[in-house]
């Protein structure tokens, strides 16, 4: 590993916090509306993201070419989403600001996020929900008729909307509905059931994409002026993980290979609310909302290996750790804090359920404070989902949750501008690294997929348009015959193995790998032995793997096989960047690094930065160029929820 | 438990298909009926053959991915998605026939997987409200009495699957369309709109060749997300009303 010299700017506008987006928008350079049909646009994902940026840039006239892997837009996988979005509304009148939400943010995320993202997220949070209510999203209301809200983990204030349990379907209804309008209109095309393999750059900047007709086979070029990937989390690298199925990192790691920056790759969040996982043929694992903590409480036996059923054990044999530990926030805990600690009750023998790697989250007291049917009306469908799924009822016996893969806050490096290093190339969602820092609070991925792609880029493009000489791209160019010629050789190479395991063998298996080593907690010996072990794997993978059928032709085995090979190179990536990351932030703990009492230990003299690292080909030792963080609004405090 | 599952087998949709006969081995309870088919798979490839073609993503019951006729019903015996259907409701030795969504509108892709993107053009002909970004009123300026977004969101819900119009004898797409109309007729932003939409949306709907409504029911009860056949009454009475008074 080098580090580079190499100083990257953020352009992040001068002034005061509070004054910076609203500054950069005078001063950024506009398109004139008749000169924006003559720019073209390709978003790839279809999610809270690129399903809003879609809809907003062929609002204002430009072309869009959109893309998806799903066979609709609206299957993106933010349509899964439970909880809720936040938005500081103060609507019910407890004290939230906007300044207040920003700190929370800020210091939710273990002050490694930039102030000024941040600050502008929380800003625009209140606008977001004015445009989905607008759009007919069905938030749920009060009986007078106002908007409800409900507090999330990290908060001390009631700022989160939601719709049910589905907020995530409602709010990407809402966009993939603005985009099927615009499609009526002409200005969008979409490309469903096509995935994204590679980057077209031209003289340093983005002009393209090749894809795959994930039906035909068809290898294809599209030319735009500018690409935005809008193309979600990489928490499948856990091969177990809340995410869809389909999730990957393909689109942001061929861009790193391109030349982006990859940043802060080993902050992936861990969820504490999941169902625990129950056998070998698991293929994911299931989110409970985080919003059940509002009312269920977490707790284990105080005495390790009690193997009694639940409603058998006394409360004075029970350990309410989190109300213990952290008195102020109790089971509202962040979800870093929250899933660390139901990791050290399990690892001292204290955890639940058939495999003992668990803990319960119990609503027996909120039924008889609410009864049941209120408990039903607020989280009904959760409670049959759990049902489904484990066989048990909830209202009977305590459910019973663990901590997951989830959320991955690292991704492709932008700027302020959401733009990465490449010109030309946007990055927004979960793609990018910007807002979250080391962890993110819950409630705040959506509204950073709905304003990155409403109210940031739409502008920000623009700018970049008017700025930039136009390209005449064309798919001409050299660059794209190139780039073709690399996804088609990978192919041949897939098809052309012939080995005898199956990709999915080998996700599971770099899966387990990366949970254990660079899971909910690393150290440098087991990331050491992860970096000599990942070779190996990939190694075997393209010496053993077994894809069947061509090129030319629907096949499932050939798209595993791709994103296998993708999540390989990451997850060396993620371990080499836990490895150099000497402290202890968020998602992210360092075992050497932790408090007596246990907690993330911070270094700020030393990592008070963004890490970024910069492909070297395929030489697997990439470089590292560091962005500082520069707090000028916020004092840097160790975190406390006690 | 041991399984013998028959799944439909086509190559594209041009190609003739057949019902194929597979063993299921070792399968548990507890597994979901697609990681059942996963297992399937994975014997497959190994085995050098093309394992069978589904759609799924979230596997979470919301996505709307998924979705085969198993033993004859629209996702199966558990009125969920197929996704969250488990083999609990199955029983050793038992035989199962898996089939794609059958429907003139639904052509076959291949295998279980059916192309369902004349639903994405009945949206698009007018399932939305006309909102520029940027443009909105503040939230709390109009109250919505909560019986009336209760029953918008009732009728949001719709996943889109298609089940429906899969157990529908006449292929109809009433319940999915319906959905959506009553959806945003309930709601004040969807007022201006009102009569266009039902009229664009059930044009367009006739156009993708999906059936009339002969009141089966057959919807109802394989709707994964419980949407009711109420709302089909709502979008003939609107569809009544913009016909008679112009949109
Ligand atoms: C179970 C669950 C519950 C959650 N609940 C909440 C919550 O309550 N509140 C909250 O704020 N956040 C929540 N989150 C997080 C949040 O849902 C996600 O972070 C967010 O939706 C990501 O949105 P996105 O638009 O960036 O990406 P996504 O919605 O993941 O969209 C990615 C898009 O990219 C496309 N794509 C990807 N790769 C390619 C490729 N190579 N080629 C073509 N297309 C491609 C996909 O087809 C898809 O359209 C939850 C997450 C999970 C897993
Ligand atoms: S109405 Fe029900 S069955 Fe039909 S598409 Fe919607 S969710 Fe599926
Ligand atoms: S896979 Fe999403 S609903 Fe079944």
């Amino acid at each position: 590993m080098k580090v580079l010299e190499e100083r990257l700017d953020a352009r992040i506008p001068d002034g005061p916090l509070d004054q910076k987006w609203t500054r950069h928008q005078g001063e950024m350079k506009l398109v004139s509306p008749n000169n924006k049909r003559k720019y073209t646009v390709i978003v790839v994902g279809t999610g809270l993201a690129g399903g809003s940026a879609a809809a907003t840039l062929a609002e204002l006239g430009y072309n869009v070419l959109s893309f998806c892997y799903q066979d609709s837009a609206r299957r993106a996988h933010s349509i899964a989403a439970q909880g809720g979005i936040n938005a500081c509304k103060n609507y019910q009148n407890d004290g939230d600001s906007v300044r207040r939400f920003f700190h929370d943010t800020i210091k939710g995320g273990d002050f490694r996020s930039r102030e000024a993202n941040v600050y502008r997220l929380t800003e625009l949070s209140t606008d977001i929900i004015d445009q989905c209510v607008a759009q007919g999203v069905p938030f749920a209301r009060e009986y007078g008729g106002t908007l409800a809200n409900r507090s999330f983990g990290g908060a001390q204030v009631s700022r989160t909307f939601y719709a049910r349990g589905q907020t995530g379907q409602q709010l990407l209804l809402g966009c993939y509905q603005a985009m099927m309008r615009q499609v009526n209109a002409g200005k969008i095309t979409l490309f469903p059931r096509t995935e994204m393999l590679d980057l077209v750059v031209a003289n340093g900047r983005a002009i393209g994409i090749i894809t795959r007709d994930m039906v035909t086979g068809k290898v294809e070029k599209h030319c735009a002026d500018a690409v935005v990937l809008a193309t979600g989390g990489y928490g499948n690298v856990f091969y177990l993980s809340t995410n869809a199925k389909g999730c990957n990192v393909t689109a942001g790691f061929r861009a790193y290979r391109q030349g982006a920056y990859f940043s802060n790759p080993c902050y992936t969040q861990i969820h504490p609310t999941c169902i625990p996982p129950h056998g070998e043929h698991q293929s994911k694992l299931t989110l409970m909302s985080e919003s059940l903590r509002n009312d269920g409480r977490v707790w284990v036996s105080k005495t390790p290996g009690d193997k009694r059923a639940p409603d058998q054990i006394p409360d004075e044999d029970r350990d309410y750790y989190l109300e213990r530990i952290y008195p102020s926030f109790g089971n509202l805990a962040p979800r870093d804090i929250a899933s660390r600690a139901a990791k050290r009750v399990v690892d001292e023998g204290r955890g639940v359920g058939p495999t003992g790697v668990g803990v319960y989250l119990d609503f027996r007291d909120a039924i008889g404070r609410l009864g049941a049917q209120n408990i039903a009306a607020k989280y009904g469908n959760l409670f049959d989902m759990y049902q489904r799924i484990t066989d048990e009822d909830p209202y009977k016996v305590p459910m019973r949750i663990y901590p997951a893969s989830h959320y991955t806050m690292g991704g492709l490096w932008v700027d302020y501008n959401l733009m990465s290093n490449l010109p030309g190339l946007f990055v927004i969602g979960e793609a990018n690294f910007s807002d979250h820092g080391a962890n993110r609070l819950g409630a705040s991925a959506l509204l950073q997929g709905l304003v990155d792609g409403y109210f940031v880029l739409p502008y920000t493009i623009g700018d970049y348009f008017a700025r930039f000489k136009k390209l005449d791209a064309s798919a001409d160019h050299p660059e794209f015959d190139q780039a073709e010629a690399r996804v088609k050789d990978r192919i041949r190479t897939f098809l052309s193995i012939n080995g005898r395991r199956t990709p999915d063998s080998f996700h599971r298996q770099l899966g387990q790998l990366v949970w254990d080593k660079c899971g909910m907690s690393r150290n440098a010996e087991g990331l050491k032995e992860a970096i000599a072990r990942i070779p190996e794997i990939r190694q075997e993978f393209w010496e053993d793997v077994k894809v069947v059928g061509s090129g030319e032709d629907l096949n499932i085995s050939l798209e595993q096989a791709g994103r296998t090979a993708d999540f390989i190179d990451l997850a060396e990536l993620m371990c080499r960047d836990a490895l150099a990351r000497e402290e202890s932030c968020g998602g992210h703990f360092r075992e050497e690094h932790q408090t007596d009492e246990g907690e993330a230990l911070r270094d700020d003299e030393r990592f008070c930065h963004v890490s970024c690292w910069k492909s070297n080909g395929t030489d697997p030792d990439p470089d590292l160029i560091l962005e500082p963080l520069v707090f000028e609004n916020v004092q840097l405090a160790t975190r406390s929820y006690k | 438990m041991n399984l013998t599952l028959h799944v439909w087998r086509q190559k594209g949709p041009a190609a003739a298909g057949r019902m194929v006969t597979y063993q299921a081995r070792g399968v548990s309870p507890d597994q979901s009926f697609l990681e059942m088919l996963d297992g399937l798979n994975e014997e497959l490839i190994t085995k050098g053959e093309e394992p069978v073609a589904f759609d799924h993503d979230c596997r979470e019951g919301i996505c709307g991915s998924c979705g085969m006729v198993i033993n004859g019903v629209a996702h199966g015996p558990e009125q969920t998605t197929t996704c969250q259907l488990h083999m609990r409701s199955f029983e050793d030795g038992d035989e199962i026939y898996i089939e794609p969504w059958r429907a003139e509108p639904f052509p076959v892709v291949r295998d279980l997987m059916v192309d369902r993107s004349a639903f994405d053009r009945i949206i698009s002909a007018g399932g939305y409200v006309s909102i520029n970004t940027g443009s909105a009123p503040e939230a709390n300026a109009t109250a919505i009495r909560k019986e009336d977004a209760d029953m918008a969101f009732d009728a949001a819900t719709c996943i889109g699957c298609g089940a429906c119009v899969a157990a529908c004898k006449n292929a109809s797409a009433m319940l999915f369309t319906s959905a959506k109309v009553s959806q945003l007729a309930k709601l004040p932003q969807g007022q201006v709109e009102r009569k266009r939409r039902v009229l664009n949306m059930v044009e367009r709907m006739d156009q993708e060749g999906f059936g009339n409504c002969s009141n089966y029911q057959e919807c109802e009860a394989v709707c994964p997300k419980g949407i009711s056949t109420q709302n089909i009454s709502v979008m003939n009475r609107e569809y009544l009303r913009a016909t008679l008074t112009g949109a």
